[in-house]
């Protein structure tokens, strides 16, 4: 059980702080495929990087606890945090972009993890690796290759044996199968999902592609600037959308399983430097009112597990 | 004069480039007053004070022939700054020829001139320079040439690989379908939008001028004549003051040409620094 | 690998070609420059038609241009690079065992300027914004711009106001050694001040080099992907960052070789120590030309060869290289 509350990380900017997570409460179960669907600069990756420790300089964590087991992870020190990074919480990057060493080969990459977590020689280590790159589907003609050999497909399937290796809790998959192929995207989603059904590993599945989500996710969660809009079941989401930008993510949708950026809504995200009081939707939205501009993002239950942060739905 | 003035109030917050122009223009100042500030004159020897250290009456001491190193450190950054612009104009002149020539053309040409580029990056270009200077008999022109001519390649590199990005621009493509000449679109065009880059690369060749032409001169190859801090090193040591001890006669002139490079490379970076978006950090 | 043997053949070619243009850079020079020393010896009253006559044949001449050149350069290539006007010896006698003076200098200031250089870029980087970094970058950038001859007088004058350490040359003169521990030993505190002034003057540019390609690479992807497998500072410097941001350094490395011949020189020159360097100053004061080329020979010679295994180097740390 991840357990997020009152989450609150900003970054420095010229301009001031940009609110890149802004107060954001988020319950994940064990064992499920968590879809997070946003635009890019919605704050989803800023809250996966939250998860890690691993945020830019630039990022401060304002305040907020996220609890893993009993273990609020913001309070432990650096060196306990280390411990849990690609030991129990692993993270697969964008691969096709430049997420592996250009001067180490496929094998001692992946194989590193347990090198830096485990008691154990590069032989063992490499051996396992060979076993998780076979797993993931690339052959024994990649594992002495370095990345500049790869496809983008492949790379994205080393980054995941890299995040595998160590029988991870918890894999958060930031944008795992943007600037891939449709067909690829496909392989690489089953695969992830292969993988959370054999190691009932909790997954964060972070992207702005609210389809390619909804084939895999469990739960899905819509971010928008900086804030949480709506959180339900898969099918909730889907079926039962009650918050306009989700609505209009859904309908948006050119056709199932393309990639193409959310065009549906007019207008342009808000900046998360001061943003405005109330919804940060208010100046996108076709159903706003005069008391948009002072809610206070207090949820409003739909169902048992679906929630919505809007105010055209019951006090 | 909008672009100037803009550039200005740029620069002006680049404390990094406002040092280096305030060091360069401290120099400036020296070379240019050294006539009406220099204590003594400084050709006159004193017979009766050779080698004496700094007093009141000389600040930095004098020389083997009695002369006052005071006024001939001043009269020194003459030679360096002469030497500096007018070889760094060679360089930058011939470097942006051929970067220009090489990008704009490409194919064969770009080949040769590349190879030709990479031939003086490779040979060690004071060696070049001592052996040239040897033949050519000392003069402030010959050193001045000899430093020019051998010193383009790096600004040949940086001019040629801005223009080949800038080739593809709209406008030059433009230009080039229009049946403009070769040469008005490589002057016109393409040439204003890499000169900002070049000064930036001319300081660093102003400031291995310098450096060379001290080089030259202290090896007793380049203009002895002439009154430079090269000279006064020159003489330190091939007088013996060195081995005598006599720190007054070498520190000061080294100390000045370090202060002057010094000078040059920081406006050289900080000039990158702002028109080099690549290099621009938020 | 066939991409590898190209690029060999590439640089293997191109290393060729510039030695043959310095050959005939040098014949040229030596023929058409004005106050050439075969023009001088024209002029020269004091030398009679026969003597003249020997020269000429010397230098080959009494035979068309293109003629002499094909000897010029069979004769450079065969190590035959003409006798010296002042040691009246070949050239090659003399400069080889200066050269091999110039490397016992050389080789070690390469070697500790570069190990400075990537220490304290490593360092500065990964302190960078701090004034440890800014102590460190400030040094590197004084010594950088510092004349070489001129540090090494500084060093010279404070070596005497201390006492007992040589100045000057190689070994000390009139001593019998004992054995081959006592003249190494010798050897050595000669060769240290020349050895610190040329180390402290070529390790200013690769510590800015480092820090900057450093800096570069810690914005990298791959670094962050470094740090979310839990990897500690020291593996993400040594292990990630560091052989990345060592290829532009080869590459620096090689382009500055010249660099650091021109340090070395200058070096010599100030400390008397009896390698090419030297010899040019020497050769210059008593215009022996043959001298001057052959020295101009064989540095090129030597830095053309240290840069292509800079290539090689490249090729071996850079796998887009070496696998294409």
């Amino acid at each position: 059980m991840i357990d997020i509350n009152d989450l609150f990380v900003r970054y420095k900017t010229e301009n001031g702080y940009a609110n890149a997570v802004d107060h954001i409460n988020l319950r994940i179960e064990k064992g499920i495929i968590f879809g997070l669907v946003g635009e890019s600069g919605s704050g989803k990756t800023t809250l996966g990087l939250t998860l890690l420790r691993i945020l830019p300089p630039s990022a401060e964590i304002a305040s907020g606890s996220v609890n893993i087991d009993g273990t609020d992870i913001l309070r432990i020190n650096e060196n306990e945090m280390r411990k849990w990074r690609g030991k129990r919480i692993s993270m697969v990057f964008q691969g096709a972009m430049n997420s592996l060493n250009p001067v180490i080969n496929i094998e001692r990459q992946v194989a590193e993890p347990l090198i830096i977590h485990e008691n154990i020689d590069w032989e063992q280590a490499l051996k396992i690796a060979r076993e998780k790159l076979a797993l993931v589907g690339l052959g024994e003609n990649t594992w002495k290759r370095y990345p500049h050999e790869l496809s983008g497909g492949m790379k994205q399937r080393v980054v995941i044996a890299m995040a595998i290796i160590t029988d991870p809790e918890i894999l958060i998959a930031d944008e795992p199968t943007t600037a891939l192929d449709v067909v690829t995207q496909d392989r690489i989603m089953k695969l992830i999902k292969s993988l959370q059904r054999e190691y009932n590993l909790t997954t964060i599945l972070i992207s702005h592609d609210l389809p390619i989500v909804s084939e895999v996710a469990d739960k899905i969660a819509i971010m928008y600037g900086g804030k949480l809009s709506e959180v339900g079941e898969n099918e909730q989401i889907l079926r039962n959308a009650k918050h306009p930008y989700t609505s209009g993510l859904l309908s948006s949708i050119p056709e199932p399983g393309s990639s193409k950026e959310i065009k549906g809504i007019p207008g342009e995200p808000i900046s998360l430097v001061n943003p405005p009081k109330g919804c940060r939707f208010y100046n996108r939205c076709q159903f706003a009112s005069e008391k948009c501009k002072n809610y206070d993002y207090s949820p409003k239950i739909v169902e048992v597990g679906h929630e919505v942060y809007c105010t055209l739905y019951g006090e | 004069m909008t672009g100037l003035s803009d550039f200005w109030k740029v620069f002006k917050r680049n404390k990094m480039g406002l040092t280096g122009l305030g060091i360069i223009i401290f120099f400036f100042l020296m070379a240019v007053l050294a006539p009406f500030i220099s204590p003594y004159n400084p050709n006159q020897t004193n017979p009766n004070l050779f080698l004496s250290p700094p007093s009141s009456q000389h600040l930095f001491g004098t020389n083997e022939i009695g002369q006052d190193l005071f006024s001939r450190n001043l009269y020194g950054a003459q030679i360096s700054l002469e030497v500096g612009f007018a070889a760094a104009a060679v360089t930058v002149i011939v470097g942006l020829l051929i970067g220009l020539i090489s990008g704009y053309f490409g194919g064969i040409v770009d080949e040769i001139l590349m190879r030709v580029t990479d031939f003086f990056l490779v040979i060690p270009s004071i060696v070049f320079m001592i052996i040239i200077s040897a033949f050519l008999g000392p003069s402030l022109i010959n050193v001045i040439l000899v430093i020019g001519l051998l010193s383009w390649s790096p600004t040949a590199r940086v001019v040629r690989s801005m223009v080949l990005s800038i080739r593809e621009w709209p406008f030059v493509e433009a230009a080039r379908a229009s049946n403009a000449g070769h040469f008005y679109i490589m002057f016109r065009h393409i040439m204003p939008n890499v000169i900002p880059i070049v000064f930036a690369n001319a300081t660093m060749a102003i400031s291995n001028a310098i450096f060379s032409q001290a080089a030259l001169v202290f090896l007793g190859v380049g203009d002895v004549n002439d009154i430079s801090w090269g000279q006064i090193m020159h003489f330190a040591l091939y007088s013996g003051a060195i081995s005598a001890g006599d720190w007054w006669y070498i520190v000061p002139p080294g100390i000045f040409i370090i202060l002057l490079i010094l000078g040059f490379i920081l406006l050289g970076y900080s000039l990158e620094e702002i028109f080099n978006p690549r290099l621009r950090r938020v | 690998m066939k991409g590898l043997a190209s690029y060999f053949t590439k640089r293997v070619v191109f290393a060729v070609v510039t030695i043959f243009i310095i050959i005939s850079f040098n014949f040229f020079l030596f023929r058409i420059l004005p106050g050439n020393p075969i023009e001088l010896l024209y002029r020269n009253p004091m030398l009679t038609k026969a003597q003249i006559d020997a020269l000429y044949h010397q230098f080959g001449l009494d035979k068309p241009l293109w003629e002499q050149f094909l000897i010029y350069i069979y004769n450079s290539l065969t190590g035959n690079l003409g006798i010296s006007f002042y040691y009246k010896q070949p050239v090659t006698n003399v400069l080889i065992p200066a050269l091999e003076n110039s490397l016992i200098l050389l080789v070690p200031a390469t070697i500790l300027s570069i190990a400075l250089g990537i220490i304290t870029g490593v360092v500065s980087a990964w302190h960078r914004g701090t004034k440890l970094d800014f102590a460190l970058l400030g040094s590197a950038l004084a010594f950088y711009t510092m004349p070489t001859f001129w540090l090494g007088s500084i060093f010279i004058i404070v070596a005497l106001y201390i006492g007992g350490i040589p100045v000057s040359g190689m070994y000390s003169l009139g001593l019998n050694y004992t054995g081959i521990i006592p003249r190494i030993m010798d050897l050595l505190s000669h060769l240290m001040l020349p050895l610190i002034t040329l180390t402290l003057v070529l390790y200013g540019e690769f510590t800015i080099i480092m820090r900057n390609s450093l800096i570069d690479v810690f914005t990298e992807d791959y670094i962050i992907t470094a740090k979310a497998k839990g990897a500690d500072d020291k593996r993400i410097i040594w292990e990630h960052a560091y052989p990345n941001a060592l290829l532009p350094m080869v590459s620096i490395i090689a382009i500055n070789f010249g660099l650091v011949v021109a340090g070395a020189v200058l070096t010599e020159t100030v400390f008397s120590w009896p390698g090419i360097g030297l010899m040019i100053y020497d050769a210059i004061i008593s215009r022996d030309y043959p001298i001057l080329q052959g020295a101009f020979l064989i540095i090129s010679i030597t830095v053309v060869i240290a840069n292509l295994i800079a290539d090689f180097v490249y090729s071996y740390l850079d796998p887009r290289i070496r696998y294409k």
